[in-house]
């Protein structure tokens, strides 16, 4: 029985090689074996949307894919949004319309709303509220979240 | 909790995957989109010795028209594709409507059609869709493959016709007849959670605007996808009427559902919300099959 697989996976525009036992989860592998603990585990199964990173530019659970699988592939995490000194302007609204609390459901909720205001630079707060759908907050009733995502929208179209 | 050890295959070929579980039998599962097996591994809930994963075969992923207006899905197409379709827009209205209420954007991204077929959960908008539209499914083994229509292929709670050594490999959806109309209607404790009940209409009217056909599928009102005979029956040959829809609504949720009282919900509770669905969902195919000449 084959117990390590070589990967190679691109993640925020840099390749990693390592070698990775199958039930590695790509949550854990991001988290453990790369340092980028940006990447937040929550319920484990799908539910919650913390760990949601772009796999290939598309939102997906990272806790719903073995590290192995990501070979070849192209992963974001929050860490490939921006940095402390150049926020994405996503990171930026958040910072500024109050978008989070606690911050932990914060990564997975910019990591879906990337692609979704590239698809939709306008969107109405119903369809926001849909995009954020898959994301569970706990703290701040979403209210500030919808704002942020407004604002967000706002800061990208100029 | 994390999944426990097990032997993992990425064949490239269907040929090859097949292989593997000829091989390895029972003690391999099949690995798709894994938005349902993966959360069932990760608590331990499954614990295959052997994963077979499909993700690197190219051929499993397509979606086309077939010679007679229908059309063909590959096994491992995933429901993002299949929501941003053109084709299936066209050809598949009810499809078209059905996969946004699918989970989530993030499960959606990687969840394929096949493995939700295969995975034959009760709840799933796909399995009822799938029987709604009089589907075929295209299994394959080493031995050969066999087409078996959709209302054949589950047999039980996450049980099909699928033998350990088979994959579906394809689904084929007939084109809708003319003056036809569907509608899936369901409801939820929260967006884009698993439907408390669910019901899939598919209706044809005849040239003298009676009903020719109405088909409904429930999900989560039973052990597999529940397809309401005798409401169907009580509606054929009559005109589309507020009253037939609401006797036949009425017998659907009386007679041709059997929901189960879990946490989520009472049996008598989703016996009521299947009456509601079922009255809008054959008006809105009605409406629709009226507007479709």
């Amino acid at each position: 029985m084959q117990n390590s697989f070589n990967i190679a996976v691109t993640v925020n525009d840099t390749r990693y090689e390592r070698a990775v036992e199958p039930r590695i989860l790509l949550s854990d592998f991001l988290r453990h074996d790369l340092g980028l603990t940006g990447t937040h585990v929550g319920c484990e199964h799908g539910v919650c949307g913390a760990c949601t990173i772009l796999f290939d530019g598309q939102p997906a659970r990272s806790c719903l894919v073995f590290a192995v699988q990501a070979h070849g592939h192209k992963i974001t995490t929050v860490e490939g949004l921006g940095t402390i000194d150049n926020l994405h302007p996503i990171q930026e609204a958040f910072h500024e319309a109050h978008g989070l609390q606690c911050g932990f459901c914060t990564p997975g909720i910019l990591t879906t709303i990337v692609p979704f205001l590239e698809q939709n630079p306008d969107p109405s707060e119903e369809e926001i509220r849909e995009a954020i759908s898959g994301n569970l907050c706990r703290c701040t009733g979403y209210q500030h979240i919808v704002d942020a995502v407004k604002l967000a929208a706002e800061k990208m179209r100029k | 909790m994390k999944p426990a050890p097990f032997e993992y295959y990425a064949p490239t070929t269907i040929d090859e995957a097949l292989s593997h579980l000829a091989e390895h039998g029972y003690d391999a599962k099949v690995l798709a989109g894994g938005q349902s097996l993966i959360p069932m591994m990760n608590f331990r809930l499954v614990q295959p010795s052997v994963l077979v994963d499909l993700n690197n075969i190219a051929e499993l992923s397509y979606i086309h028209p077939d010679e007679s207006g229908g059309l063909r899905l590959g096994a491992m197409t995933r429901h993002h594709q299949v929501e941003v379709d053109p084709l299936v827009a066209e050809l598949a209205p009810l499809l078209h409507e059905t996969m946004p209420k699918i989970a989530t954007s993030q499960i959606r991204s990687r969840g394929t059609f096949g493995g939700s077929l295969s995975h034959a959960d009760p709840s799933a908008e796909l399995v009822s869709v799938s029987v709604a539209l009089d589907g075929r499914f295209r299994l394959r083994g080493q031995n050969g493959e066999r087409w078996v229509p959709a209302n054949e292929f589950f047999i039980g709670l996450f049980t099909t016709l699928l033998e350990p050594d088979e994959i579906l490999v394809e689904a084929a959806l007939p084109s809708m007849p003319v003056r036809s109309g569907c509608s899936l209607m369901e409801v939820a404790r929260r967006p884009h959670d698993f439907a408390l009940v669910g019901v899939a209409a598919v209706v044809t009217l005849d040239e003298n605007k009676l009903c020719q056909q109405a088909r409904m599928v429930f999900l989560s009102a039973g052990d597999g996808p529940m397809v309401a005979h005798k409401a169907a029956e009580s509606l054929k040959g009559q005109a589309p009427t507020l009253e037939a829809i609401r006797a036949a609504a009425e017998i659907a949720a009386s007679e041709d559902i059997d929901p189960g009282s879990d946490i989520h919900a009472t049996a008598e509770f989703r016996r009521h919300l299947a009456n509601v669905l079922a009255r809008r969902a054959l008006e809105q195919a009605f409406e629709r099959a009226a507007d479709n000449k």
